[in-house]
């Protein structure tokens, strides 16, 4: 297997927490910033360092939503779909996006790992609906064009960052 | 930077930090907070820097730097609620506010205004009629009553030495110094403040319980996890005034004899954990927070938690469950969480808004807060005014307020002059409101004999193009998401009331099925196991109640009253326009439109899936969904 962590930084993680196992949510979310997700082998050596056991961590990974045991692409777009942003058409705004980056409710990151696009039920933007945040920044009152013009500048961006 | 070590030191502090505020004659208050921020706020921020740097004026960005005369002050405020029009720019001593200032009108401001004291009118918010110079005069805030948002939008959100200069945490030495914990309580009390998570429980008793607890350590937990899909009220007060939250959690703390706090903040939320993040800090190098506060031998901490993204984890006993690191699931209560809360403690567990409206109450006694709202929910509420409404954003208002003011006089009325249908008040948990309830005075007791609840906090105003089906199914398809799954009826329940109101709106539902939805909702609503599963069936109950006939529309005609519903549209070519091009037979992803050329073409409604793809490629407008 490929080693995707630095047990170094892991164990960074662990010792700012004081191995405490109280504490495996925070544990868990600082990883997620590092890694944008949460990599297998991330859960055998925190089961081993708190000595709590592996399902537990699983049990905890697998409830909250922002956990992903899947790696994400390099722009996660969340979706507002709470009910101020639904009532001003969210909707199309997500189709518009899955359209143009051949995503799906199943199919969430694209396969050059560029782009994720999520839903999320509420980014308390609702003065700016229908509202989206890529990586954090939030972008208010999209409409599909708006949206699809967004995707094209990040696109360029990185196919500039290429060149 | 030296601890204070009692009251005098505190007192000379804020003394020092008021002088200094009063020395800077204007002051520049940019809107930092989400909404403005994505709209750009930091960029003017900036802007305003350079020039005033650029242009050799001197300028105070925090209180430290003394100043020997007067100057200006440049702040991140936070937000000052009306985030439609953002980013927002409050000048003051004057008031004006500028509404969606760009970085390149910044320089025109600071000519024109700052040092010329005129008001630049083309940056102004106006309406069909007038124009409106200054923030106080503009309808939106004119019939509010900011008590607990008194303070955002007017100060730095990022400066302890701020909230100091404005008489912040005078509250927490008059009660440390004059005042027993009894007496924070009959303060408490006489206020009968009233829990403004939703449920509406005296805040005064809940801390009586705790106090009256053998155990000796005790929580004091505030709720951030403010998951209710179109509600930011609390987002707004935490990212604003974070020090008001610390003092009216360290005020319950020292009523109740507790030493350590928590706050959970929902993970959607970044700004506002690093506003707390950074408040604590500076009470904790202020000797604030800590060891031995102020000399007295009251001391308290406070840690944040994250939420990961579980609404469930707003209920109280799921909250406690996950900032003791476990699956967010709540419990049977009794225990409640008064007796074993966080880690089987007795624990205080109020939300942000409540901790936010004690300091003013110990402040100006329960008689004064009595005074305001109405006489079994005094005080104001804070909502979070969004939809369909001409002016979205952050209101407070007295609680006995009539929708009516709410949504005409504050709210501007409805965007684009369309009709008035319904407001879904108290988010997925609460119900709709309808024309009817337009002058029913708002506070807890009036909305619960009208089948809504205040909730969080959330008014989502709807017009008569939206589909009130389509409304209950998106809050049983949220809540339906989010059921944790312990309790059969909830994640049984919702799930099974969901497939009905999808059946409904693609246009397969039966009668039967409005009494099968209403046995359901009965059930699920007695038989959960916590507040999310039992006030699930909420949106499903009041808009039956409300508008049965658009459920009827539905399943008898096969027709969704507003259009909205995707599955019951009809899409059809109008054979007038159409000149038989075949263009649209190309796009149609599953070939359901046939034709000769030159002839016009007919829709096969069997297999359209209503996609639209037509519409967009039609060049002559011929089809339309009827």
């Amino acid at each position: 297997m490929s080693q995707v962590c630095d047990y170094q930084k892991l164990d960074e993680i662990l010792e700012k927490h004081r191995y405490d196992s109280a504490s495996i949510i925070a544990i868990l979310q600082e990883t997620q910033e590092e890694y944008h997700y949460l990599p297998r082998e991330a859960f055998d050596y925190y089961a081993q360092k708190l000595k709590m056991p592996i399902a537990k961590i699983f049990s905890i990974a697998t409830f909250y939503e922002n956990f992903s045991l899947e790696p994400k692409g390099k722009y996660v777009i969340k979706v507002c779909d709470g009910t101020a942003c639904h009532v001003r058409k969210s909707v199309p705004v997500l189709d518009r996006l899955r359209k143009e980056l051949g995503l799906t409710a199943g199919k969430v990151t694209t396969d050059d790992q560029l782009f994720t696009v999520e839903i999320v039920s509420c980014l308390g933007a609702c003065g700016l609906a229908p509202a989206i945040t890529v990586n954090e920044k939030v972008i208010g009152l999209l409409t599909p064009d708006k949206a699809a013009e967004i995707l094209a500048e990040l696109k360029e961006g990185e196919s500039h960052a290429k060149a | 930077m030296q601890k204070l070590k009692n009251r005098e030191e505190l007192q000379a502090k804020s003394r020092f930090y008021k002088e200094t505020l009063e020395k800077q004659k204007v002051k520049i208050l940019v809107c930092a907070g989400t909404a403005c921020v994505a709209s750009g706020a930091l960029a003017i921020y900036d802007a305003f820097l350079k020039l005033l740097q650029e242009k050799n004026i001197d300028c105070q960005l925090t209180l430290d730097d003394e100043k020997e005369k007067e100057s200006i002050g440049l702040k991140r405020s936070g937000c000052h609620g009306f985030c439609e029009m953002g980013p927002l720019v409050r000048i003051e001593p004057w008031g004006y506010l500028y509404v969606k200032v760009q970085p390149e009108d910044c320089e025109e401001i600071v000519d024109v205004t700052v040092l010329g004291g005129r008001c630049l009118d083309r940056l102004t918010y106006k309406t069909e009629d007038k124009a409106y110079k200054t923030q106080e005069e503009i309808p939106f805030y004119k019939r509010q009553h900011r008590m607990v948002l008194q303070n955002c939008g007017h100060i730095d959100a990022n400066s302890l030495d701020e909230y100091l200069a404005i008489g912040g945490y005078r509250t927490l030495e008059k009660a440390l110094f004059d005042m027993t914990p009894e007496d924070v309580l009959k303060e408490m009390d006489a206020a009968n403040l009233r829990g403004r998570g939703g449920g509406g429980f005296p805040t005064a008793r809940k801390w009586r319980q705790v106090k009256r607890q053998t155990a000796e350590k005790k929580y004091v937990v505030c709720n951030g996890d403010e998951g209710d899909p179109g509600a930011f009220m609390d987002r707004s007060i935490m990212e604003s005034d974070p020090h008001r939250l610390l003092e009216g959690m360290m005020l319950a703390a020292y009523a109740v004899g507790s030493d350590e706090g928590y706050i959970y903040v929902r993970a959607e939320y970044p700004l506002a954990v690093t506003r707390l993040n950074r408040a604590i800090k500076q009470a904790e190098a202020m000797g604030i927070l800590g060891d031995n506060i102020l000399g007295t031998d009251f001391s308290f901490r406070i840690h944040i938690n994250r939420g990961a993204g579980a609404f469930v984890c707003g209920e109280g006993s799921a909250l406690t469950a996950s900032i003791e690191g476990k699956r967010g699931f709540p419990r049977v209560k009794p225990p409640r969480t008064v007796e074993q809360g966080l880690f089987d403690k007795p624990t205080v567990l109020n939300n942000v808004e409540t901790f936010a409206n004690v300091p003013m109450i110990i402040e100006n006694g329960g008689q004064w807060f009595r005074g305001i709202g109405t006489d079994n929910s005094p005080g104001t509420k804070a909502f979070a005014l969004t939809g369909n409404i001409a002016n979205t954003g952050l209101i407070e208002v007295p609680m006995g307020i009539t929708l009516r003011e709410i949504i005409y006089d504050i709210g501007g009325g409805m965007r684009g002059g369309a009709e008035f249908k319904a407001v879904q008040i108290g988010g997925p948990s609460g119900g709709c409101l309808t024309r009817e309830h337009l002058d029913l005075p708002l506070d807890f007791d009036k909305l619960q004999s009208a089948g809504a609840m205040i909730g969080s906090g959330g008014l989502v105003v709807m017009d008569e193009h939206t589909c009130m089906v389509e409304v209950a199914r998106f809050f049983m398809g949220f809540t339906q998401n989010e059921s944790c799954g312990k309790c059969i009826p909830c994640r049984e329940g919702t799930k099974r009331m969901l497939e009905i109101l999808e059946r409904i709106v693609a246009g397969q539902g039966e009668l039967s099925d409005i009494d099968l939805l209403l046995e359901l909702a009965d059930t699920v609503s007695s038989a959960a196991l916590c507040g999310l599963g039992k006030t699930a069936p909420s949106p499903i109950l009041s808009t039956i109640k409300y508008f049965r006939d658009e459920y009827e529309a539905h399943i008898v005609d096969k027709k969704c009253p507003t259009k909205n519903c995707q599955k019951l549209k009809m899409i059809v070519i109008d054979p007038q326009l159409c000149k038989g091009c075949s263009k649209c037979t190309r796009v149609c992803p599953v070939s359901a439109i046939s034709g000769k050329i030159k002839e016009p073409y007919v829709i096969d409604q069997t297999k359209c899936i209503k996609c639209g793809a037509c519409i967009e490629t039609c060049p002559f407008g011929a089809i339309k969904e009827d």
